[in-house]
């Protein structure tokens, strides 16, 4: 039976909505106060969802020893008490959830072999959440 | 279609052991969880069941029959007990989250009449929590899980 195994975690970044694309009246226009030139933060809570059969002689779809480990070193201290638009992956994309979620996505899918992932979920704040599984699923 | 969610919660210990371990492996396997005195966690169950809603009573299913059922099946023998030495399904297997959510599928999909099982979430902590789904389960009745 495939067991689906979810674990919550937490870090605290800043960021500003900002695209060279636009001119300066459209990025207020499209990004509001989140166009604020001083930036602003957030504290991200992210779900990490993994799949697979349950081990028989562990009772463990993942050891979560090996997740959080994984999640600590790779995620959080990335992110964690940084200003998003200055972390090599939004040098060039707007550090909206939506892309902050397909980032953490394709840290775990390249960098986590031992539990198939399946969402990565991340809530930036109590009003709202943004969810990735990758391309194939949509 | 429609999904109704029902909670409950328990409060239940345990302890993660293999006995086919040496005590180094489940002391590195397991960590703090291999203490065989066990530890407890206050769980929160998440039932989801589908199906129509009935014409005539505007249900999907009988929510105190449901919850009848959630008694019976899975808070009258897990609550307030020590997995591993008190629930038969944790004598061989190891009272993971994942084994634990399995079980409480198992003894509830076959007892449900009018609606049909979806999916059985189990937080162990807030941060912590294991889904198990109907699909899923049917596969694995087939063989191709």
């Amino acid at each position: 039976m495939i067991v689906h195994l979810t674990r919550r975690y937490m870090f605290s970044a800043s960021h500003r909505l900002h695209s060279e694309q636009f001119s300066e009246e459209e990025n207020r226009a499209i990004y509001g106060k989140c166009n604020n030139p001083y930036g602003h933060g957030h504290n991200y809570m992210i779900e990490i969802s993994v799949s697979g059969p349950v081990d028989g002689q562990t009772g463990m779809v993942c050891n979560l020893f090996d997740l959080d480990g994984f999640v600590r070193s790779q995620i959080l201290e990335r992110y964690d008490h940084q200003n998003l638009n200055l972390v090599a992956e939004f040098t060039n994309t707007v550090p909206t959830t939506e892309n902050l979620c397909i980032a953490i996505y394709e840290i775990v899918q390249r960098g986590f072999m031992k539990a198939h992932l399946q969402k990565v979920r991340i809530e930036e704040t109590m009003m709202n959440s943004f969810e990735y599984a990758g391309e194939e699923s949509r | 279609m429609v999904y109704l969610t029902r909670k409950a919660e328990f409060s239940a210990s345990h302890y993660y052991h293999n006995p086919a371990f040496s005590p180094e492996e489940n002391q590195r396997v397991f960590g703090k969880c291999n203490n065989p005195n066990g530890h407890g966690h206050n769980y929160t169950l998440e039932v989801t069941v589908k199906g129509a809603v009935d014409p005539k009573s505007g249900f999907v299913v009988d929510l105190k029959q449901l919850k009848e059922i959630m008694n019976r099946e899975v808070l009258d023998a897990l609550d307030h007990r020590f997995l591993n030495k008190e629930v038969p399904e944790f004598a061989t297997k190891i009272p993971t989250t994942e084994n634990l959510a399995v079980a409480i599928w198992n003894r509830l999909a076959p007892k449900l009449s009018s609606a049909q099982l979806h999916r059985v979430r189990v937080y162990e902590t807030p941060d912590l929590f294991v889904d198990v789904y109907g699909d899923a389960a049917e596969q694995n009745l087939h063989g191709a899980a």
